[in-house]
């Protein structure tokens, strides 16, 4: 390790929110020395990227810094005017956000983008600048790389987009990159690339750099040292492996015991007849865009069926068909043997009770405008004619059985998180009394800690409700723990399906095989073995 | 308690605008006991006289009606107008808007081609035909005027509500098999509920300026109703004299566009999540 690079002190952080400002960073100490890769793991809510951001004398609207020190290599970035800041920004300290497709600006090139910061800050000329982008594209690995620099953002994908922006992030040759959760929006194949990009710049260059994250996983691969944070404050801190090894804190035990839960099978002693059956199905948007070709899938009784695949893969129009949402353009779906009208539309109100679905993202599922009342008591009112006060004491009832208090009937969805929203979306699902619940990525905008809470809480209510599961993830860890039978999805295609403990014991169909070894482990050497392997093979 | 919160902290234009607006309102409700005369009562046969010759508030109008009086009693045809104006105009265009949303393909073509049609034609124009056609009545005028204005309002319910209606809740209950009046009234409404508030506002003043100007005309409110617009047309000529009897209503007019407005303003600001840098 080279010289101290970064010294933070005690920096306190308030943000505003209900009319008050309240205190989001407590107070916390950080350093970073030349070449270091520090990684910042915790839930939302923790403060990791407002800490990430502020290293760089900036926050975020409705926050402001209240106190500590930022030492940028001998620069008070604290006390420092916003020209001054101005002169260390994106020259010697850059920043590569989540989303690469809302952070680069679609009307321009990608190459204009990267020059732009060299050029407006007078390190480089344009020439030099472009001619150094072709250079650093062809180090990530980018297809082409002296004409991908020509493409505008929408024209490539998201790991190439991802990966340019790692690049734009290198263009002065910064002393520090700060990485706010890179791969999060990322499937797992696309993942690696993206995280080979950057192990390999930040070796390359000796470049320092924070990795925000909330996945372990993937910050054990890059980072040195690991701070564990929470609600603000510094929970741990130590070198990556020892915080593998030993860790000293009971919430970095359990972020390390995540995914870690796994139902327990149970013989269920079939019926003859399979609930749903989808035969030869093909489904297609509007313009003739294929996204299903030929599907073949039954779903038995008080099972869980995982569906798998990237994005792209036609997994969730594969609800859509069902749900009936999109009518196919050939095959059918059946239930209980007799088959389901192709439109919605046409579908019963029973037949629309039996199935329901539970969405990715509980914020934009339930209307912000409505009380839990409602949004659980409306199903009741409307297939079963509950009212009054028959209603109410069912109401509670379900949030009894999803955990939630009985008072909280009276909110709205909006004044809850992220992990209440989606029981409360499984509290409306439920509320129909259904048959079959399709969960479309039901965990994959939470915490970790809070999703296995969740898939805990569907196990319990598969075994009490003898329900049905369709579950549909690109996350193969959500898949090993609950899954009874795999349905593995590529471009629109079943390339293997059956039972999981069939499709997860090798030899697998190659694609499984790739997403299999895709999924990053606890374990430091993993990705630089995998990497070796692959190049091997 | 939230508004009230909200509300203290809009910051002075709006408290302003509020402050007027309820003067306004109070005066239009209680004008007959607040009116020192008649509606139309002439209190001295003589032509715009001064307060001090005659003894009253703000002078003489045209006829020798007391000023103050006919003022009081314009907000209250004026405003109570313009509200009914509105209302209609926002229930036609909401409905109307968020049905094309919901519904979408060849009804929405049909409705928004149809509005398009009246909005290519001039308001003015339009309500001038109108009204000759069918007369200057009271109800014609409302409902014409109510008509022209529910196509803006169809405009920018149509364009909430397409937002609203791709969220997946919407879907949630589309599944669920519920109808679309349901869904119209309450997975959309109240999601469009704050700009179309404000929306509101801002028509309530064009509606207002509308009546006004068709009074102005001579084609809105008939004599002798008192009524801002008409006012200050059947005053115009004083201005020549150097009296200032026209700007009184005409003044009334301005404040009201603007009070209404601050609190629009204040109102669209908090819609938006914009708020002041801190």
């Amino acid at each position: 390790m080279g010289e101290r690079l970064l010294t933070v002190r005690n920096l306190q952080i308030e943000g505003f929110a209900d009319d008050t400002w309240k205190p989001i960073v407590n107070g916390i100490d950080l350093h970073l020395d030349r070449g270091e890769v520090l990684g910042l793991i915790g839930e939302s809510g923790a403060g990791k990227s407002t800490i990430g951001i502020a290293t760089m004398g900036y926050t975020r609207p409705g926050c402001r810094i209240v106190g500590g020190t930022i030492d940028f290599d001998g620069v008070p970035i604290h006390a420092q005017s916003v020209e001054q800041v101005r002169e260390i920004r994106g020259v010697r300290i850059s920043y590569v956000a989540q989303s690469a497709a809302a952070s680069f600006n679609p009307a321009h090139k990608l190459i204009e983008q990267y020059t732009e910061t060299p050029v407006q800050h007078g390190v480089l000329k344009y020439h030099k600048a472009a001619q150094n982008a072709r250079m650093i594209y062809a180090r990530l690995e980018l297809p082409d790389p002296d004409n991908i620099g020509n493409r505008y953002p929408h024209q490539v994908s998201g790991g190439q987009l991802q990966r340019a922006m790692v690049a734009m992030a290198m263009s002065c040759e910064p002393d520090m990159i700060i990485f706010d959760e890179p791969t999060t929006a990322l499937d797992v194949t696309t993942q690696i690339e993206v995280l080979a990009a950057i192990k390999d710049v930040v070796t390359q260059f000796n470049t320092a750099a924070i990795y925000i994250t909330h996945d372990l996983a993937v910050v054990v691969q890059l980072a040195d040292r690991i701070m564990v944070l929470r609600y603000g404050d510094l929970v741990e801190e130590s070198g990556t492996r020892e915080i593998l090894e030993n860790p000293k804190e009971q919430y970095t035990r359990e972020l390390l015991a995540v995914r870690t839960f796994a139902k327990n099978p149970e013989d269920l002693g079939l019926g003859e007849q399979p609930l749903i059956e989808v035969n030869d199905l093909h489904a297609a948007y509007s313009g003739g865009v294929k996204v299903l070709e030929d599907i073949n899938l039954k779903i038995d009784r008080c099972r869980t069926v995982a569906v798998v695949g990237e994005s792209g893969s036609g997994k969730s129009t594969l609800a859509r068909v069902i749900t009936g949402l999109l009518p196919p353009t050939q095959g059918t779906v059946k239930y209980e043997g007799g088959e389901l009208p192709g439109s919605y539309k046409k579908r019963s109100k029973d037949q629309l009770r039996q199935i329901q679905m539970i969405y990715q993202m509980p914020d934009v599922a339930l209307n912000p405008r409505q009380k839990l009342r409602e949004v659980i008591g409306r199903p009741l009112g409307f297939y079963f004619q509950l009212d009054g006060a028959e209603r109410e004491r069912r109401v509670k009832e379900l949030l009894e059985m999803i955990e939630l208090p009985g008072n909280y009937i009276d909110r709205f969805t909006p004044e809850l998180s992220g992990g209440q929203k989606q029981r409360i979306c499984i509290a409306r699902a439920l509320a129909a009394e259904p048959v079959v619940i399709i969960c479309d990525e039901v965990t994959s905008a939470l915490d970790q800690l809070v999703a296995e809470e969740i898939l805990k809480l569907l196990d319990r209510l598969q075994k009490e409700l003898n329900m049905t599961y369709l579950f549909i993830t690109h996350d193969l860890a959500t898949v090993k723990a609950i899954a009874d039978e795999i349905v593995v999805m590529l471009q629109g295609r079943v390339v293997e399906h059956g039972p999981k403990e069939e499709v997860l014991t090798p030899p697998h169909h190659d694609y499984t095989e790739l997403l299999l070894s895709s999924v990053p482990e606890m374990d430091p050497d993993w990705l630089d073995n995998l990497l070796a392997a692959r190049v091997s093979a | 308690m939230r508004f009230w919160n909200s509300l203290k902290r809009a910051g002075l234009p709006a408290h302003i605008g509020i402050v007027i607006i309820l003067i306004f309102a109070f005066a239009a409700l209680f004008a007959p006991w607040l009116a020192p005369y008649g509606e139309s009562e002439v209190v001295e046969p003589v032509p715009w006289a001064t307060p001090e010759e005659s003894g009253t508030v703000l002078g003489l109008d045209q006829l020798g009606r007391d000023l103050y009086t006919r003022v009081l009693y314009g907000a209250r045809n004026t405003i109570a107008l313009a509200l009914g104006i509105t209302v209609l105009a926002f229930f036609m265009g909401m409905t109307a808007g968020f049905f094309a949303a919901v519904v979408g393909r060849w009804v929405d073509h049909l409705l928004s081609r149809f509005v398009d049609i009246i909005m290519a034609f001039p308001t003015l124009f339009f309500a001038l035909i109108a009204l000759s056609i069918f007369g200057t009545s009271i109800p014609v005028m409302v409902f014409v005027i109510a008509i022209l204005d529910s196509t803006r309002v169809y405009r920018i319910s149509r364009a909430l509500a397409m937002d609203i209606n791709v969220m997946e809740y919407v879907e949630v209950a589309r599944l669920r098999g519920e109808g679309l009046w349901w869904i119209m009234r309450r997975e959309i409404l109240p999601n469009t509920l704050t700009p179309l508030l404000a929306e509101f506002g801002l028509r309530f003043c064009f509606v207002f300026l509308f009546i006004s100007s068709l009074s102005f005309l001579g084609i809105g409110i008939q004599p002798p109703a008192a009524d801002w617009g008409a006012m200050v047309r059947e005053n115009g000529v004083a201005i020549t004299y150097g009296i200032f009897t026209p700007l009184v209503p005409a003044a009334a007019i301005a404040i009201l566009t603007i009070a209404v407005n601050l609190v629009v303003d204040w109102f669209l600001r908090k819609t938006a999540g914009l708020r002041e840098e801190y």
